[in-house]
């Protein structure tokens, strides 16, 4: 459902439930390839100006459906597939993304979404030369979010979803329905998966061997002065009203 | 209508039970005069005993300060576009549109799902990714489309609330003023109803007469409707 990569760049992601270390190693991997000399630039999931402050607004007032969920969640991905991550790729820049159309595939079908329809809607995306799925048990996972977090979120926790009134329970079981989700996408997509219980340090030299083998021979957008790259979209206060009526 | 019934996979997650209401729509054309026949079809409606839910286009409160800002910065991409106007459908048809049905009302839909994927059509986004993304939407008891001559619309524009930047396709960079811009862009409007008229079975209504004529031609299928006397064939697919 995912077209072909058609670009010059490079696409990276990093997937897997919360509490299994994706970021940390997409951020070790980021500064190493910035550091090789390559042109890099990383984006975020629900990270787009634009949309955030209707993601915002609806998470605090608990007004998203499973369905409204999904859609502004691509909705945002949308904008910065449009505005930075796809004509980056065309510039021939390596693009890191922490979390991809996977975890949307994921989550959403774990809220009761059709797994189709959300497949459809994402379609407009490629699929990346490197997806690494970061695995471990739920129970880990789990342990290292409750450990470091003082609370959890509501949406975080699936609390829409009414599997629970304990937020710990609830988080536990949505998380459990996520991580099935993602071990069908393995085949489904061929997903790279990655033993998240490892050490940190033994997990980024095998994410390291591995895009090693995909940089071989690409040369992409030179990046003179070895510097990071920052795309941002304009900001949503800053746009004056005008001629929407 | 009865059980609910969509277009693709609707909302898997949850069961709506019996939808004893009606959901009527009104499609076509900025300027063909929709709203006008919308609150003339409430007051008759009311006035024959049903209850009436009105509801349009970018009216959920999820997304219509987001639109809003995304439409006057000129800085959204047209999937991006498309994606806040399908979440505002799907916020309004599952919180508003369903419980109005559920509870017996007459649900009047000032434009539908389909008028976003004409324009969005003209934009580049491709027509069966749409389609696809409104197997969330119900499908209605009727689909009445106002169809009027490229004349008439400007008539009433002008001498209403004026052309302006969308209705005119400004982004598309059709023409290089407001009028033979809105004249293009309206004309392609019109191609893409039609197509759309026949994948989804809309009724044509003659809109290039006098606002009572029309209103008195949308008054008969509706009747028939209610009444439950809708021959087959009128039907939306």
């Amino acid at each position: 459902m995912l077209r072909k990569n058609d670009t010059t760049g490079k696409l990276i992601v990093v997937e897997g439930i919360d509490g299994s270390g994706k970021s940390t190693q997409i951020d070790l991997l980021y500064k190493w390839l910035l550091r090789a000399g390559y042109s890099v630039y990383f984006s975020e999931w629900n990270s787009s100006a634009l949309v955030k402050s209707t993601t915002k607004a609806a998470k605090k007032a608990k007004t998203f459906t499973p369905t409204t969920f999904s859609i502004l969640h691509c909705t945002d991905f949308a904008d910065r597939w449009e505005n930075s991550i796809y004509p980056l790729l065309k510039a021939g820049v390596i693009v890191l993304a922490d979390r991809y159309a996977f975890t949307a595939f994921a989550r959403d079908v774990a809220r009761g979404v059709d797994p189709e329809w959300v497949r459809n809607m994402y379609s407009f995306a490629i699929m990346p030369d490197a997806a690494l799925y970061f695995r471990v048990p739920l129970d880990i996972a789990v342990e290292r979010i409750t450990s470091a977090r003082a609370s959890l979120k509501y949406y975080e926790a699936g609390m829409d979803l009414g599997l629970s009134e304990n937020i710990n329970q609830s988080f536990e079981l949505f998380q459990g329905r996520i991580l099935n989700e993602y071990d069908k996408m393995v085949d489904e997509f061929g997903l790279t998966m990655i033993d998240g219980t490892k050490s940190v340090k033994e997990q980024q030299k095998k994410v390291r061997s591995i895009i090693k083998k995909i940089l071989v021979g690409f040369e992409g957008l030179p990046n003179p002065n070895h510097m990071p790259i920052s795309v941002t979209n304009i900001q949503a206060a800053k746009s004056k009203k005008g001629d929407s009526k | 209508m009865n059980k609910a019934m969509f277009y693709g996979a609707g909302f898997p997650y949850r069961d709506f039970g019996k939808l004893t209401g009606k959901l009527i729509v009104l499609e076509g054309s900025d300027g063909v005069g929709r709203s006008t026949q919308v609150k003339k079809l409430r007051a008759w409606l009311e006035e024959e005993g049903y209850a009436v839910s009105d509801t349009g286009l970018t009216r959920s409160e999820l997304t219509a300060a987001g639109l809003e800002v995304a439409k006057s910065g000129h800085t959204l991409g047209p999937i991006t576009m498309s994606l806040f106007y399908a979440a505002d459908f799907a916020d309004r048809l599952e919180n508003q549109i369903i419980p109005a049905l559920q509870a017996g009302f007459v649900v009047l839909s000032d434009r539908y799902f389909y008028s976003v994927i004409a324009r969005d059509s003209l934009r580049g986004v491709n027509r069966s990714w749409s389609k696809q993304l409104y197997g969330i939407a119900l499908r209605p008891d009727l689909v009445l489309y106002m169809k009027a001559s490229i004349t008439t619309l400007a008539t009433r524009l002008i001498h209403g609330r004026g052309l302006n930047f969308w209705e005119a396709g400004m982004d598309l960079h059709l023409a290089d003023n407001l009028y033979d811009s809105f004249v293009n862009y309206q004309n392609l409007i019109r191609e893409q109803f039609e197509i759309l008229s026949d994948e989804y079975n809309f009724m044509t209504i003659d809109a290039d007469r006098s606002p009572d004529e029309i209103f008195e031609d949308l008054k008969t299928p509706i009747l028939e409707l209610l009444h439950n006397r809708l021959t087959k064939g009128k039907k939306p697919k």
